[in-house]
């Protein structure tokens, strides 16, 4: 296999199960390139088809529909033994009876790499993944966390053109989620190996990745790097995924190019039209943490505060408007309920949608 | 477990295994050593190990253990083997996977009996097997395979081979297939993922099936008496064994003839299960579920 590849498209990528009443297609038309070196996170709620397209990329599933092409050769009508992508598992997939070295070596000896040569890649994956020491132990005998090393180890030592990752931390506890976030980004880094990370958690995806395709009910939503995914979602859908929990039907009122005035009762909202607006009314999607305590400024919002979480640096705090609209904003720590509150964001960040 | 430990007082739950236990304690263990201590009480006035020195001096009672194990072992062996792959071309839950799976168990659900009686309209000297080869002028000559050595075999393996697929079918669904797919994403063709996932994850699968497919085949005595030559090739131990009790009223010696069925049983499963300890035994899943 072409270890400098430049580029992998997906072109059109369909899979299509078997269901209820006919086919459902769990991946639609998926169209991405991948360039070498690139860390591309697939994301999206469960059953949004992302693990679909991880596995027909490996060669687990087979396509209904469209191609897959590295540089100029069609992989997706080889089976996963002759791609050679090294791929991670969700539950690492470890071998429970070979112990770590041999797991690791697996893939090597299927290569038919001499015992000298295998032992010294095998030493020195165990090295990147720091896991010194643990060589002949069982799977059975490490934590979460080192059999994930394992699993990375035993997948880039083959030396693969690509790394696939099906939601590789998300059995890890919190803290052990967090080192292995910054441990999978220092690999990357290291060996620069083009890589497709499939996961369920925003921050995961904007924390990992050069670009993020954000999937949902096996259609495409966005692709962009991640300030662009987490500043501009392109729909509701993304943006409501990406955080923004506060998502309001307004009435249009006026609008100037991208600029748009709305109003729901005595709620006045100035916003920034993120789609051509068509009806009367829209949608308007703002972020808790924009929406900040104040006594002045834009789109001034008055309200009480009904309940508040409290987070430790702020408090988390649901607004009870005079027309009973419940807004979520970040406000100090110090917020009680029942206290007389100001709220207000930027028009920038007010994201308007059309009712679709 | 942390708490029984910490708390040494009587766990009123364990009065449930009582049924159970004053079941075995009657209808096995009791059974068992009342066998063996008749086997030690022989009917002639003679000394309390002449039934064991009988049987282990008069030849066509100690031939028997050879006749049996000559039947035994090559039907397990033979049952292991051609249930191994076949369970393995079944691991999927397709429609004509859970077809074929439902079509292989059925004999189980046929008697010794019921099987013997086919065997010999079908593979008889008459039987529609030796008609339709002489139909098609293919062997001429008359085909024996009733009343004798193989008789024996291919009724074992009928009637063992559902049971030795059923176990290794639940054995083989047993191991996680996303290993496979991950030796697959490694370079591992469907052949290397046998040989290096799923056979070492199977041996102690393997030897179960073998030691009870063994133990089941080594008692045989209908299809012994109906479809072998139960006088001579196929004079097996239980058949031994039934003379001394129904037709010398020796119960004594049967008792002895019992227990050194059960011994050689014994000794073949212990070696199985010995074997099977050089090999890995533990989880067969990949990882924390």
């Amino acid at each position: 296999m072409n270890l400098d590849f430049n580029e992998l498209r997906l072109e059109q990528v369909t899979r299509r199960f078997a269901g209820a009443g006919g086919a459902v297609a769990a991946l639609n038309e998926l169209t991405v390139t991948i360039k070498r070196g690139e860390f591309i996170a697939l994301l999206g709620p469960s059953g949004c088809g992302k693990s679909t397209a991880l596995n027909c990329v490996a060669g687990l599933l087979d396509l209904s529909g469209g191609r897959i092409m590295l540089d100029d050769t069609r992989i997706d009508v080889l089976p996963p033994e002759k791609r050679g992508f090294g791929m991670v598992f969700q539950n690492y997939a470890l071998f429970p009876h070979m112990t770590v070295k041999k797991n690791i070596g697996f893939g090597l000896l299927m290569r038919g790499i001499g015992a000298d040569e295998a032992a010294r890649r095998v030493q020195k994956a165990l090295e990147l993944v720091q896991l010194g020491g643990h060589e002949d132990k069982l799977p059975g005998q490490l934590s979460g966390g080192q059999q994930q090393r394992v699993a990375i180890a035993r997948a880039i030592v083959i030396e693969p053109p690509l790394v696939l990752m099906d939601e590789p931390l998300s059995n890890l506890d919190a803290k052990l989620r967090l080192e292995m976030r910054a441990e999978i980004r220092r690999i990357h880094r290291e060996l620069g190996r083009s890589t497709i990370y499939v996961t369920h958690d925003q921050d995961e995806a904007l924390s990992l990745a050069d670009r993020i395709v954000v999937m949902r009910e096996g259609v495409v939503q966005q692709i962009g790097a991640p300030a662009e995914i987490y500043g501009r979602p392109a729909n509701l859908h993304v943006a409501r995924f990406m955080g923004y929990r506060n998502v309001l039907d307004m009435e249009v009122e006026s609008s100037n190019g991208n600029a748009v005035t709305l109003a729901s009762g005595p709620l006045c909202l100035t916003g920034t039209a993120m789609q051509p607006l068509g009806g009367k009314r829209a949608w308007v999607a703002i972020r808790p943490e924009e929406l900040v305590a104040a006594d002045g400024g834009p789109n001034l919002i008055e309200g009480v505060i009904d309940n508040a979480e409290y987070c430790g640096r702020d408090s988390l705090i649901d607004v009870r408007t005079a027309d009973g609209t419940v807004l979520h904003a970040r406000a100090p720590a110090s917020s009680a309920a029942g206290a007389q509150v100001r709220l207000t964001v930027s028009p920038e960040r007010v994201l308007v949608y059309p009712h679709e | 477990m942390m708490l029984a430990a910490a708390n040494p007082r009587f766990d009123r739950a364990l009065l449930l295994v009582m049924p159970a236990t004053a079941f075995m304690l009657l209808l096995f263990i009791y059974p068992f050593i009342y066998g063996l201590a008749l086997s030690f009480q022989p009917m002639e006035n003679a000394g309390w190990l002449a039934n064991y020195q009988k049987f282990f001096t008069t030849e066509h009672l100690w031939m028997t253990i050879g006749t049996t194990l000559r039947l035994a072992l090559p039907a397990t062996i033979v049952n292991v083997a051609l249930a191994l792959p076949m369970a393995f071309r079944m691991r999927g839950t397709s429609r004509s996977q859970k077809l074929v799976t439902t079509l292989l168990v059925i004999p189980v659900t046929l008697g010794t009996v019921l099987i013997a009686e086919g065997m010999l309209t079908y593979f008889g000297p008459r039987g529609w097997l030796s008609q339709t080869l002489q139909w098609l002028h293919l062997y001429e000559g008359p085909i024996r395979l009733t009343h004798n050595y193989w008789g024996v075999v291919i009724s074992l393996v009928i009637s063992g081979f559902p049971f030795v697929f059923l176990l290794m079918l639940s054995y083989i669904t047993g191991i996680d297939p996303v290993l496979a797919r991950a030796a697959s994403t490694l370079g591992a063709s469907p052949a290397a993922q046998f040989r290096h996932i799923y056979l070492p994850l199977l041996i102690p699968g393997i030897a179960m099936a073998f030691c009870l497919a063994f133990v089941q085949a080594f008692s045989v005595l209908p299809s012994a008496v109906l479809l072998g030559a139960p006088a001579g090739p196929t004079r097996v131990i239980s058949i031994a064994a039934y003379e001394a009790a129904f037709e010398q009223y020796d119960y004594p010696m049967a008792s002895a003839i019992a227990m050194i069925m059960g011994f050689v049983q014994l000794i073949v499963v212990a070696a199985v299960l010995s074997l099977r300890g050089l090999f890995y035994r533990g989880p067969v899943t990949g990882g924390k579920g």
